[in-house]
Protein backbone atom coordinates (compact mmCIF):
# COMPACT_ATOMS: atom_id res chain seq x y z
CA UNK A 1 0.00 0.00 0.00
CA UNK A 2 1.15 3.51 -0.77
CA UNK A 3 -0.07 4.52 2.68
CA UNK A 4 3.08 3.08 4.29
CA UNK A 5 5.16 5.68 2.41
CA UNK A 6 3.34 8.60 3.94
CA UNK A 7 5.15 10.56 6.67
CA UNK A 8 3.91 10.04 10.21
CA UNK A 9 3.11 12.99 12.41
CA UNK A 10 5.62 13.32 15.25
CA UNK A 11 4.61 11.56 18.45
CA UNK A 12 5.98 11.06 21.95
CA UNK A 13 8.44 8.35 20.93
CA UNK A 14 10.53 10.66 18.73
CA UNK A 15 9.74 14.10 20.13
CA UNK A 16 12.56 15.86 21.98
CA UNK A 17 11.39 16.46 25.55
CA UNK A 18 10.95 20.11 26.36
CA UNK A 19 9.43 22.21 29.14
CA UNK A 20 6.27 23.26 27.31
CA UNK A 21 5.21 19.71 26.48
CA UNK A 22 6.13 18.51 29.98
CA UNK A 23 3.88 21.14 31.55
CA UNK A 24 1.05 20.33 29.15
CA UNK A 25 1.23 16.64 30.09
CA UNK A 26 1.60 17.47 33.78
CA UNK A 27 -1.49 19.68 33.63
CA UNK A 28 -3.55 16.68 32.54
CA UNK A 29 -1.80 14.28 34.92
CA UNK A 30 -2.30 16.57 37.92
CA UNK A 31 -5.94 17.07 36.87
CA UNK A 32 -6.51 13.32 36.94
CA UNK A 33 -4.59 12.99 40.23
CA UNK A 34 -6.66 15.78 41.79
CA UNK A 35 -9.87 14.07 40.73
CA UNK A 36 -8.69 10.97 42.62
CA UNK A 37 -7.80 13.33 45.47
CA UNK A 38 -11.44 14.45 45.75
CA UNK A 39 -11.96 11.06 47.45
CA UNK A 40 -10.19 12.52 50.48
CA UNK A 41 -12.40 15.64 50.40
CA UNK A 42 -15.48 13.40 50.26
CA UNK A 43 -14.17 11.21 53.10
CA UNK A 44 -13.25 14.20 55.27
CA UNK A 45 -16.62 15.95 54.87
CA UNK A 46 -18.65 12.75 55.33
CA UNK A 47 -16.63 11.91 58.46
CA UNK A 48 -17.03 15.44 59.83
CA UNK A 49 -20.79 15.12 59.32
CA UNK A 50 -20.90 11.59 60.76
CA UNK A 51 -19.18 11.93 64.13
CA UNK A 52 -15.93 12.24 66.14
CA UNK A 53 -14.88 8.57 65.71
CA UNK A 54 -15.22 8.67 61.93
CA UNK A 55 -13.42 12.04 61.80
CA UNK A 56 -10.60 10.66 63.93
CA UNK A 57 -10.22 7.75 61.49
CA UNK A 58 -9.86 10.07 58.48
CA UNK A 59 -7.48 12.35 60.39
CA UNK A 60 -5.48 9.31 61.43
CA UNK A 61 -5.15 8.31 57.79
CA UNK A 62 -4.06 11.86 56.84
CA UNK A 63 -1.38 11.76 59.54
CA UNK A 64 -0.04 8.34 58.53
CA UNK A 65 3.03 7.98 56.31
CA UNK A 66 1.03 6.99 53.23
CA UNK A 67 -1.51 9.73 53.98
CA UNK A 68 1.19 12.40 54.28
CA UNK A 69 2.81 11.20 51.05
CA UNK A 70 -0.54 11.39 49.21
CA UNK A 71 -1.30 14.80 50.72
CA UNK A 72 2.12 16.09 49.69
CA UNK A 73 1.58 14.88 46.12
CA UNK A 74 -1.92 16.30 45.99
CA UNK A 75 -0.82 19.65 47.43
CA UNK A 76 1.81 20.10 44.72
CA UNK A 77 -0.65 18.86 42.08
CA UNK A 78 -3.19 21.41 43.31
CA UNK A 79 -0.74 24.33 43.21
CA UNK A 80 0.67 23.27 39.85
CA UNK A 81 -2.77 22.86 38.29
CA UNK A 82 -3.83 26.21 39.79
CA UNK A 83 -0.77 28.10 38.50
CA UNK A 84 -0.70 26.42 35.11
CA UNK A 85 -4.48 26.87 34.88
CA UNK A 86 -3.98 30.63 35.26
CA UNK A 87 -1.33 30.36 32.49
CA UNK A 88 -3.93 28.61 30.32
CA UNK A 89 -6.51 31.32 31.04
CA UNK A 90 -3.96 33.95 29.98
CA UNK A 91 -3.50 32.04 26.70
CA UNK A 92 -7.28 31.93 26.30
CA UNK A 93 -7.25 35.71 26.60
CA UNK A 94 -4.63 35.78 23.82
CA UNK A 95 -1.62 36.64 25.99
CA UNK A 96 1.71 34.83 26.24
CA UNK A 97 1.93 32.75 23.06
CA UNK A 98 5.42 33.98 22.07
CA UNK A 99 7.93 31.19 22.61
CA UNK A 100 10.21 33.06 25.07
CA UNK A 101 7.14 34.12 27.05
CA UNK A 102 5.72 30.58 27.06
CA UNK A 103 9.02 29.38 28.59
CA UNK A 104 9.16 32.26 31.07
CA UNK A 105 5.61 31.64 32.31
CA UNK A 106 6.30 27.89 32.29
CA UNK A 107 9.32 28.17 34.59
CA UNK A 108 7.37 30.67 36.71
CA UNK A 109 4.61 28.09 37.14
CA UNK A 110 7.15 25.45 38.21
CA UNK A 111 8.83 27.81 40.69
CA UNK A 112 5.62 29.26 42.17
CA UNK A 113 3.96 25.84 42.54
CA UNK A 114 7.00 24.49 44.40
CA UNK A 115 7.18 27.64 46.54
CA UNK A 116 3.48 27.45 47.50
CA UNK A 117 3.81 23.73 48.28
CA UNK A 118 6.81 24.45 50.52
CA UNK A 119 5.03 27.35 52.24
CA UNK A 120 1.92 25.26 52.88
CA UNK A 121 3.89 22.41 54.45
CA UNK A 122 5.96 24.89 56.45
CA UNK A 123 2.65 26.15 57.88
CA UNK A 124 1.56 22.58 58.65
CA UNK A 125 4.76 21.72 60.50
CA UNK A 126 4.96 25.11 62.26
CA UNK A 127 1.44 24.54 63.60
CA UNK A 128 2.31 21.02 64.67
CA UNK A 129 5.35 22.39 66.49
CA UNK A 130 3.23 25.03 68.23
CA UNK A 131 0.51 22.57 69.24
CA UNK B 1 -39.52 7.20 -5.13
CA UNK B 2 -37.92 6.82 -1.71
CA UNK B 3 -39.12 8.50 1.45
CA UNK B 4 -36.16 10.87 1.56
CA UNK B 5 -37.24 12.47 -1.70
CA UNK B 6 -40.45 13.59 -0.04
CA UNK B 7 -38.55 15.37 2.75
CA UNK B 8 -38.15 19.11 2.54
CA UNK B 9 -34.58 20.43 2.23
CA UNK B 10 -34.87 21.71 5.81
CA UNK B 11 -35.81 18.25 7.11
CA UNK B 12 -32.81 16.73 5.35
CA UNK B 13 -30.38 19.35 6.70
CA UNK B 14 -31.60 19.20 10.29
CA UNK B 15 -29.32 17.44 12.71
CA UNK B 16 -26.41 17.26 10.26
CA UNK B 17 -24.84 20.62 10.97
CA UNK B 18 -23.58 22.44 14.02
CA UNK B 19 -25.86 22.26 17.02
CA UNK B 20 -24.52 25.69 18.07
CA UNK B 21 -23.12 24.15 21.26
CA UNK B 22 -19.55 23.58 20.08
CA UNK B 23 -18.00 26.03 22.52
CA UNK B 24 -20.19 25.17 25.51
CA UNK B 25 -17.74 22.67 27.04
CA UNK B 26 -14.82 25.07 26.53
CA UNK B 27 -16.67 28.00 28.10
CA UNK B 28 -17.97 26.10 31.16
CA UNK B 29 -14.47 24.68 31.74
CA UNK B 30 -13.12 28.26 31.83
CA UNK B 31 -15.94 29.58 34.02
CA UNK B 32 -15.40 26.82 36.60
CA UNK B 33 -11.62 27.40 36.36
CA UNK B 34 -12.07 31.10 37.11
CA UNK B 35 -14.37 30.34 40.02
CA UNK B 36 -11.89 27.81 41.39
CA UNK B 37 -8.97 30.29 41.58
CA UNK B 38 -10.27 32.10 44.70
CA UNK B 39 -12.09 29.01 45.99
CA UNK B 40 -8.97 26.81 45.92
CA UNK B 41 -6.90 29.48 47.68
CA UNK B 42 -9.61 29.75 50.34
CA UNK B 43 -9.84 25.96 50.63
CA UNK B 44 -6.08 25.73 51.28
CA UNK B 45 -6.47 28.18 54.16
CA UNK B 46 -9.41 26.16 55.48
CA UNK B 47 -7.36 22.95 55.25
CA UNK B 48 -4.50 24.64 57.14
CA UNK B 49 -6.96 25.77 59.82
CA UNK B 50 -8.26 22.19 60.08
CA UNK B 51 -4.76 20.81 60.71
CA UNK B 52 -4.71 21.78 64.38
CA UNK B 53 -8.47 21.76 64.96
CA UNK B 54 -10.21 19.01 66.94
CA UNK B 55 -13.61 17.63 65.91
CA UNK B 56 -15.69 20.39 67.53
CA UNK B 57 -13.42 23.15 66.23
CA UNK B 58 -13.47 21.63 62.73
CA UNK B 59 -17.27 21.55 62.71
CA UNK B 60 -17.37 25.12 64.00
CA UNK B 61 -15.09 26.21 61.15
CA UNK B 62 -17.20 24.54 58.46
CA UNK B 63 -20.61 25.53 59.86
CA UNK B 64 -19.98 29.28 59.69
CA UNK B 65 -22.42 30.54 57.01
CA UNK B 66 -19.72 32.06 54.77
CA UNK B 67 -17.54 28.97 55.08
CA UNK B 68 -20.43 26.62 54.35
CA UNK B 69 -21.37 28.62 51.25
CA UNK B 70 -17.77 28.86 50.01
CA UNK B 71 -17.19 25.16 50.67
CA UNK B 72 -20.36 24.23 48.77
CA UNK B 73 -19.29 26.41 45.85
CA UNK B 74 -15.80 24.88 45.98
CA UNK B 75 -17.16 21.34 45.94
CA UNK B 76 -19.61 21.95 43.07
CA UNK B 77 -17.05 23.84 40.95
CA UNK B 78 -14.42 21.16 41.66
CA UNK B 79 -16.53 18.18 40.59
CA UNK B 80 -17.94 20.04 37.59
CA UNK B 81 -14.44 21.07 36.45
CA UNK B 82 -13.08 17.56 37.12
CA UNK B 83 -15.83 15.99 35.03
CA UNK B 84 -15.20 18.35 32.11
CA UNK B 85 -11.46 17.76 32.26
CA UNK B 86 -11.62 13.98 32.57
CA UNK B 87 -14.13 13.85 29.72
CA UNK B 88 -11.52 15.32 27.37
CA UNK B 89 -8.73 13.09 28.68
CA UNK B 90 -10.89 10.00 28.08
CA UNK B 91 -11.94 11.24 24.63
CA UNK B 92 -8.28 11.69 23.70
CA UNK B 93 -6.74 8.50 25.08
CA UNK B 94 -9.39 5.76 25.29
CA UNK B 95 -10.03 4.47 21.79
CA UNK B 96 -11.92 1.24 22.54
CA UNK B 97 -15.54 2.25 22.21
CA UNK B 98 -17.07 0.24 25.07
CA UNK B 99 -14.22 1.21 27.41
CA UNK B 100 -14.62 4.85 26.47
CA UNK B 101 -18.36 4.87 27.11
CA UNK B 102 -17.87 3.00 30.39
CA UNK B 103 -15.14 5.41 31.52
CA UNK B 104 -17.21 8.46 30.55
CA UNK B 105 -20.25 7.19 32.44
CA UNK B 106 -18.18 6.16 35.47
CA UNK B 107 -16.56 9.62 35.58
CA UNK B 108 -19.89 11.42 35.35
CA UNK B 109 -21.51 9.21 38.00
CA UNK B 110 -18.51 9.55 40.32
CA UNK B 111 -18.46 13.35 40.01
CA UNK B 112 -22.22 13.64 40.49
CA UNK B 113 -22.27 11.35 43.54
CA UNK B 114 -19.15 13.03 44.95
CA UNK B 115 -20.67 16.49 44.64
CA UNK B 116 -23.99 15.34 46.15
CA UNK B 117 -22.28 13.56 49.05
CA UNK B 118 -20.13 16.59 49.87
CA UNK B 119 -23.02 19.06 49.65
CA UNK B 120 -25.22 16.86 51.87
CA UNK B 121 -22.38 16.51 54.38
CA UNK B 122 -21.91 20.30 54.48
CA UNK B 123 -25.67 20.80 54.97
CA UNK B 124 -25.67 18.25 57.82
CA UNK B 125 -22.72 20.04 59.48
CA UNK B 126 -24.21 23.50 58.94
CA UNK B 127 -27.66 22.59 60.28
CA UNK B 128 -26.64 19.99 62.88
CA UNK B 129 -25.86 20.45 66.55
CA UNK B 130 -22.32 21.55 67.52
Amino acid sequence: MSQAERPLSPHLGIYRWQLTMMLSILHRATGVALTVGTLLVIALLLALAAGPEQYATVRGFCGSAIGMLLLFGWSWSLFFHLCNGIRHLAWDAGWGFEIPRAYLTGWTVVAVSLLLTGLTWACVFAQRGAA
Amino acid sequence: MSASDLQTPLKRARGLGSAQHGTHHFIVQRITALALIPLVIWAVFLALALVHADYAAARALVRQPCAAIALTAFVIATFWHAQLGLQVVIEDYVHTRWLEVTAQLATKFFCAIGALACVLAIVRIALGQG
